[in-house]
């Protein structure tokens, strides 16, 4: 049977083999897309437009005049994992998260990796997401990252990588969700024909999460958000939404008597825990920034007390951090004695000075970013960057190696997507959720991310990137459609 | 209930309430000014600023009285809260804020209004049609009301949506009918009274409710009756007090105490009320008592349920 002609990219291709034949867990998915034409294409993505706009599903600001509610661009064409596949990034991403959630642990108390001499002092202490309000809480189950992002790339051979960590608000899980009804909405014939692992029961596991994450049974759950002008309000609310639960802002919750309550039109109502998509720093104007409206004030006395919880804990940054990311390996051998699953991207901490002098040798090559920084500012991405752009960026890291780490540019793997010139290959990234409760726990696939320019590696939704919905195949690879 | 929740859903049908009752104020205006014979088309047409309490407002902005100035006033005036622009994009932005809470039809009324709106707003009033866009107006007001009705569970959510809808109702309507009552006092021709009286009762749907209960020439005391004290007419300031003691009662928990006194004694003087003992005290000032009280009430539903704060 022929198989479909993409243009040729360098790199790995999710569904075609560089001989050009059609991988496995594809076969199926393939042969039905081969049958179809352009036409029913183009009506499907027209179609899923419409109800995403008829549904309200947007990012960015609402902005009432400009009317911003942008949509982040679908495209309708699956990624498509296989069982085997998924089950090794299953446990690679819940032995990381379990690693780190004893590291934080760890370094709030006892600090045993710092005295092991597994991580600098320096590292934890000199960093700014490093919490000491933190130091000797203890917190129940002692999970500190109850949801967590773990951001996965293939180079140019297939190989899994650990891009980075998100311990702090990740986001994003809405669009999982959201995707896969879509989905089954354009395409229900085809998920007659295969066995695609649901992925709609993620609010139900998280609800149980949040409240296995209380110290007593039946507690009062609650997400905070920043409001109606946040970027991801609208996964604030659909979450709320799904999981039966209310959608506070700051001004809802007060604090009296050591406890946080909400204001309802029954009276005050105790709250037990806080889902929060507000970043530490504004959680409470009276320990972090004093001029935050966000956040409640009392929270965090409250909170170190024991008498709310927040998830995630505050404090958790110093875990994600891209200084800290090197050591995750090593934490999971320390704390888990066990060898990572996962691999992380080989990399260069500038502040060790022969590491640094390999950096600027071979600047051109590499991707080097800040410490401190997301969501794709503050980095150069050296092979795409011009001469001057290197030079002074070379300046800005001579100035201060301490802030920057670099790492060899990788080709993320590719996968056909629907565009304007048909079907073409474009870079993506995956995002799966752990939730961390008595037990942590992850819902097969996650967040397919594609850098919808051709060559792009940036999937950055702020910057032009797009969404797909991504498949694990429950058994069988691939069998018919 | 969150009473940010409360508060948006209590403001987001008042919002869609008073757009409906502003269009149903401009379309007798409208119409009566086009009966120039009968009418002084200027008196009628100041009347929504009476109404309203928005001479002030309006004059500062516009100076001259003019009817297509006031039209636009109180229509697609981005600027003029009275306008129904206002209350419709206040009502939107309220209904965004509640998304979760409210059922998707809800949503997708109120937010297909505003679309249209926007829309309306590049026609103009003029080319679009005035009496077009008040049935607009209407017709959307009942889209939403329908299904709310046909859709929303039985709960807070569905509760404070309707004591949204009643309180601004009955405040809507005991102030039509005020001034009504005091441009009728100005002069006594009959031919003028029966235009006036026969508007005002088409304003305020009840047009068909008077034939069928009374058998005679409208006039203004009937009209008051019929839009004070009968519980028929679901405009009716007794109406609108049975609905809030419904409502009150039923909303969970134990707050709200000064609010629900309030409402029973306000039903209570209504049940019990008769008309002369009402013209004894003079409609005005029978009138003029009932908005207050009603105000009292609105505030006390406001700082009992809504803006709870405790220190």
């Amino acid at each position: 049977m022929r198989s479909l002609k993409l243009p040729a990219v360098p790199g790995f291709d999710e569904m075609i083999a560089p001989g050009g034949e059609v991988r496995p867990h594809y076969t199926s998915y393939h042969d039905w897309l081969l049958r179809q034409d352009r036409s029913l294409l183009l009506r499907k993505r027209k179609e899923a437009e419409l109800q995403f706009h008829r549904v309200g599903i947007t990012f960015n600001v609402y902005g009432e005049e400009s009317g911003t509610e942008r949509l982040i661009p679908f495209d309708t064409l699956p990624r498509v994992l296989p069982a085997s596949e998924w089950s090794l990034l299953e446990r690679g991403a819940i032995q990381r998260v379990k690693a780190l959630n004893l590291f934080l642990h760890d370094i709030y108390h006892d600090q045993n990796i710092i005295r092991d001499g597994r991580i600098p002092a320096e590292q934890i202490f000199g960093n700014a997401q490093y919490q000491p309000c933190m130091q000797d809480v203890d917190l129940p189950n002692q999970v500190y990252s109850q949801i967590s992002g773990v951001d996965l790339i293939r180079d140019g051979e297939g190989s899994w990588f650990v891009l980075e960590d998100n311990l702090r608000t990740p986001s994003g899980v809405s669009y999982m969700i959201e995707n896969r009804r879509m989905m089954m909405r354009l395409f229900p014939a085809l998920f007659a024909g295969l066995s695609v692992a649901p992925v709609e029961h993620y609010p139900t596991l998280l609800l149980e999460t949040l409240q296995q994450s209380a110290s007593h049974s039946h507690p009062c759950v609650v997400l905070l958000t920043p409001g109606q002008l946040n970027s991801a309000y609208f996964e604030h609310a659909f979450l709320a939404q799904q999981m039966g639960i209310e959608l506070v802002e700051g001004a809802d919750l007060f604090v009296k008597n050591g406890y946080v309550y909400m204001r309802t039109t029954a009276g005050p109502q105790k709250v037990d825990v806080i889902y929060r998509r507000i970043d530490d720093a504004f959680l409470d104007p009276l320990a972090f920034r004093s001029d935050s409206m966000l956040g409640v004030p009392g929270l965090i006395s409250v909170y170190r007390q024991g008498n709310v919880v927040l998830a995630n804990a505050v404090g958790t940054g110093v875990g994600d951090d891209k200084s800290i990311y090197p050591y995750v390996p090593d934490m999971i051998r320390f704390y888990l004695d066990e060898e990572p699953i996962l691999s992380n991207v080989p990399t260069w901490q500038c502040r060790n000075k022969d590491e640094l002098k390999v950096v600027l040798e071979k600047l051109p090559e590499l991707v080097v970013k800040e410490v401190h920084g997301a969501g794709g500012y503050g980095m150069l991405v050296g092979p795409a960057a011009s001469e001057t752009e290197i030079e002074s960026f070379r300046a800005r890291l001579l100035a201060d190696p301490d802030n920057y780490i670099a790492q060899p540019t990788l080709s993320l793997s590719t996968c056909p997507v629907f565009v304007e010139e048909g079907i073409a290959p474009r870079h993506i990234d995956l995002r799966p959720f752990v939730l961390s409760g008595n037990e942590p726990r992850v819902v097969p696939g996650g967040l397919t991310r594609v850098a919808l320019k051709p060559g792009s590696l940036v999937v950055n939704s702020s910057q032009g990137g797009g969404t797909k919905d991504t498949w694990v195949l429950e058994s069988g690879e691939g069998s018919t459609c | 209930m969150l009473s940010r929740t409360a508060s948006d859903l209590y403001w987001l049908s008042r919002d869609v309430e008073r757009a409906e009752n502003t269009a149903r104020v401009l379309d007798v205006v409208w119409n009566l000014s086009l009966i120039r014979y009968a009418v002084d088309t200027q008196q009628e047409i100041t009347a929504p600023l009476s109404i309203t309490g928005t001479w002030d407002d309006y004059s500062a902005r516009y100076g001259k009285v003019t009817t297509n100035n006031v039209l636009y006033f109180f229509t697609l005036d981005p600027d003029s809260p009275a306008s129904i622009y206002s209350c419709l994009r206040q009502a939107r932005a309220s209904a965004h804020a509640v998304r979760g809470k409210i059922t998707s039809e809800m949503w997708e009324s109120v937010n297909g209004t505003w679309l249209e709106l926007k829309e309306i707003s590049q026609t103009g009033l003029q080319d679009y049609g005035e009496t077009a866009f008040f049935e607009w107006v209407k017709n959307r007001s009942h889209l939403f009301r329908g299904a709310t009705y046909g859709t929303l569970m039985r709960s807070d959510t569905f509760r404070f949506l309707r004591l949204g809808t009643f309180i601004e109702r009955a405040d809507n309507t005991a102030r039509i009918l005020d001034v009504k009552h005091r441009e009728e006092e100005t002069e006594s021709d009959s031919t003028v009274d029966y235009y006036r009286w026969h508007a005002l009762l088409r304003s305020l749907g009840g047009y068909e409710a008077f034939r069928e209960m009374f058998s005679e020439t409208i006039n203004a005391e009937r009209v008051a009756e019929l839009l004070i004290l009968r519980p028929e007419v679901p405009r009716s300031l007794l109406s609108c007090l049975q609905m809030l003691c419904e409502l009150l009662p039923a909303i969970e928990g134990e707050a709200g105490l000064e609010a629900k006194r309030l409402a029973a004694v306000q039903l209570a003087r209504l049940q019990y009320g008769d008309m002369e003992h009402i013209l004894a005290i003079g409609l005005h000032d029978y009138l003029t008592d009932f908005l207050r009280r009603i105000n009292e009430l609105a505030d006390t539903i406001q700082s009992e349920y809504l803006e709870l704060v405790w220190n």
